[in-house]
């Protein structure tokens, strides 16, 4: 079609003034994305100890910004670090510190891993409501994991036999008890293990001659948690280091979050008075008393 | 140039020779020749281009795994994985001796196929000879159902109510079960023993001696049985994870297969056998015992193999219920201890060992896992093998 030189400006004009717009519209929604802060979208995997406090942060942040989705996954310390190497996460909640291998990986794929302690944890060593025993040393403990002492009547119980319960070699909460009790010691061979804190709560509520150890927020009143070396387990003695088997609780994010971004908002809950009283619902303690 | 006619009329129109009646005679062109020969052969070509995808499709699967479980022999060597009993993969230094995984393996898989064999061939039986056609046609489907129960709800059956109730009814149960199982087979014993030794004496004195001989046979059985109980009675299990747990709810897991297979394989030996056999005079014991069993007995073997392969190869309702405890039990055969079977290993170690963190756990893995697929392939051929030759023996 024959189109007039006057035709033609404004045609070139029309064109013109549409791809400003158009770039215009997209810087400013570039813009506005940045001063909300990426990504809108927080992925979250890790510990089955650090993942209660994890979603109840996250329920918290995505009421006061539901412009925000946050997924909690709770596959293990262990996949957790994983993913946070693979990239395919943005925090990882452990419940024990990168391993060394673990951060030589994170180094070569370009990945930093920054830690913040969110809480601690107290292990709580947990036994049958029925079972008279009220405490043990953290010796006869390590003696009992490792099979030194096989029969209740021993420690003061009945006369029946131990049934050790264990954390799978997933979990953080098995390599802190390994650290901090058995010292390189080898567990018993005849040890059970179950796949998360709850199984283990689980086995101990339904087994009288049963021991386990388990996050000290899983701790309720079907099981009854031991005093070691004459400390019971609770916030004041976990938080001030008196009762022996506790540890602090990592989240990782990859370098330290951009300030002002959600990530960054989000990962320093723990900081802020709501995160610890949500912490210390959960039944951990928080790193400062309020 | 040829025509293309097809006779069957020992008259052909065309005038070709004559051969027996009914004879085809069939003339093509060379063309259509070689274009027929050619279709053939693209036909065959596409058939066991995907016959041989499923051959292709194992194959890869075994090279996969093989070629990921070498790197752990290669440092690690043969002997420790089967020959030693420490299983510590994760400890520093690690230990690999996988002998306490088999253990947990076979004793899970024989506790399971003392369950599901006897009353899996014994359903069998029942369902098709003994049990009256309207009744078989619901309890068929309702042994169905079983095999539609997902393992893990298995698991959490086993791990929920049949643990704690091992644990605090343990030994009562144990004694329900002598009962159950004793009480049949002690009846059955004491009919056969009492008969048989009813006719060795002479016929003047079997009137008298007959009950006599009956009631101390049933009182010694009952006493036996009595006895067996209360021993049972007092076993206390501290512990209701274990081998014997697990060895139920597999051998329940396990019957629909077994069952269903070999009730096929007596239905398929046909009327003919049986029909035979009554005709003969044999009671029904007889015929089922002598003539019919004996007849479908390849296919109740080929029941069996399948049987004992899905036990071997469940993982969640082991990983469960078992205990998870790499040991091997006191005396072997004591099923009330926790045990640790291949399948649960793979399962619960895949997570953290890993190519990166660390590489003789990931492959020790893979090695268990060619184990496991090794074993599954020598029993499938085995059992080919008990099938074929069952066949061409004939019973």
């Amino acid at each position: 079609m024959e189109r007039s030189a006057d035709m033609k400006r404004r045609g070139w004009l029309r064109a013109t003034a549409f791809w400003v717009a158009e770039a215009m519209a997209l810087a400013l929604g570039a813009a506005a994305l940045a001063a909300e802060g990426q990504p809108a979208k927080i992925v979250i995997d890790g510990s089955t100890t650090v993942g209660p406090i994890a979603k109840a942060f996250a329920e918290f942040y995505m009421e006061r910004n539901p412009q925000v989705n946050i997924t909690v996954s709770e596959s293990g310390s262990g996949n957790g670090a994983k993913a946070l190497i693979n990239g395919t996460c943005d925090v990882a909640t452990m419940s024990r510190f990168m391993k060394e291998s673990e951060f030589k990986a994170a180094a070569e794929k370009g990945v930093m891993p920054v830690a913040h302690v969110v809480a601690m944890d107290g292990l709580a060593i947990i036994v049958h409501p029925r079972n008279p025993v009220k405490g043990l040393t953290l010796h006869q403990l390590r003696d009992i994991y490792a099979g030194r002492i096989t029969n209740w009547r021993e420690v003061g119980g009945p006369d029946r036999k131990i049934v050790k319960i264990s954390r799978d070699t997933n979990s953080g909460t098995y390599e802190t008890f390994k650290e901090v009790v058995m010292h390189q010691v080898p567990i018993a061979p005849d040890t059970e293990y179950v796949g998360s804190n709850g199984a283990v709560r689980q086995r101990v509520q339904t087994t009288p001659d049963a021991i386990g150890y388990a996050g000290l927020g899983f701790v309720d009143e079907t099981v009854k948690a031991l005093a070691i070396d004459g400390v019971m387990p609770d916030r004041a003695t976990v938080a001030s280091g008196r009762y022996p088997v506790a540890r602090p609780l990592y989240m990782f994010t990859n370098g330290y979050p951009k300030l002002g971004s959600h990530l960054h908002a989000y990962i320093t809950l723990y900081l802020t008075r709501k995160g610890q009283e949500i912490i210390e619902g959960i039944g951990f303690v928080p790193v400062t008393s309020y | 140039m040829g025509v293309a006619t097809v006779s069957s009329s020992p008259t052909s129109p065309s005038g070709g020779h004559l051969k027996r009646p009914g004879e085809v005679e069939l003339l093509l062109r060379k063309g259509a020749l070689v274009r027929r020969r050619l279709v053939i052969l693209v036909g065959h070509g596409v058939l066991l281009a995907v016959a041989a995808a499923s051959a292709a499709a194992i194959l890869f699967v075994f090279y996969s795994i093989a070629r990921d479980a070498v790197p752990f022999f290669r440092v690690r060597g043969f002997a420790e994985f089967f020959t030693g009993t420490r299983w510590y993969p994760s400890a520093h230094p690690p230990a690999f001796g996988a002998v306490p995984l088999f253990v947990g393996s076979a004793l899970v898989t024989l506790g399971a196929s003392l369950v599901a064999l006897p009353l899996g061939v014994a359903v069998a039986v029942c369902l098709s000879d003994v049990i009256p056609f309207a009744v078989r046609q619901w309890a068929k489907p309702m042994l169905e159902i079983l095999a539609a129960i997902p393992s893990v709800a298995y698991g959490f059956f086993a791990l929920v109510v049949l643990a704690p109730l091992l644990q605090e009814r343990g030994g009562p149960m144990l004694a329900l079960a002598a009962w159950l199982v004793g009480a049949p087979l002690a009846a059955l014993g004491v009919y056969v023993a009492g008969s048989s030794l009813v006719m060795r004496l002479p016929a003047r004195w079997r009137p008298w001696v007959r009950p006599l001989v009956f009631a101390l046979l049933a009182v010694g059985a009952v006493l036996g049985l009595a006895y067996i109980s209360g021993r049972l009675k007092m076993v206390i299990v501290s512990s209701g994870t274990n081998a014997l747990n697990v060895s139920i709810i597999l051998g329940i897991m396990a019957l629909p297969t077994v069952a269903s297979v070999s009730e096929d394989a007596l239905r398929a030996t046909g009327r003919e056998i049986r029909e035979a056999s009554y005709a003969l005079g044999a009671t029904r014991a007889e015929t089922m015992v002598r003539a019919v069993i004996p007849a479908a007995a390849s296919g109740i073997c080929a029941a069996v193999m399948l049987g004992i392969m899905r036990v071997l190869g469940e993982t969640m309702v082991v990983w469960m219920a078992s205990g998870n405890a790499a040991q091997i039990p006191s005396p072997w055969y004591n099923l009330l201890a926790p045990v640790r079977t291949v399948t649960a290993t793979i399962a619960g170690d895949m997570g953290e060992a890993d190519h990166m963190t660390g590489s003789e756990r990931y492959h020790v893995l893979f090695a268990l896992a060619l184990l496991l697929l090794t074993i599954a392939f020598v029993l499938n051929l085995l059992s080919e093998w008990a099938l074929r030759r069952a066949r061409r023996g004939g019973h």
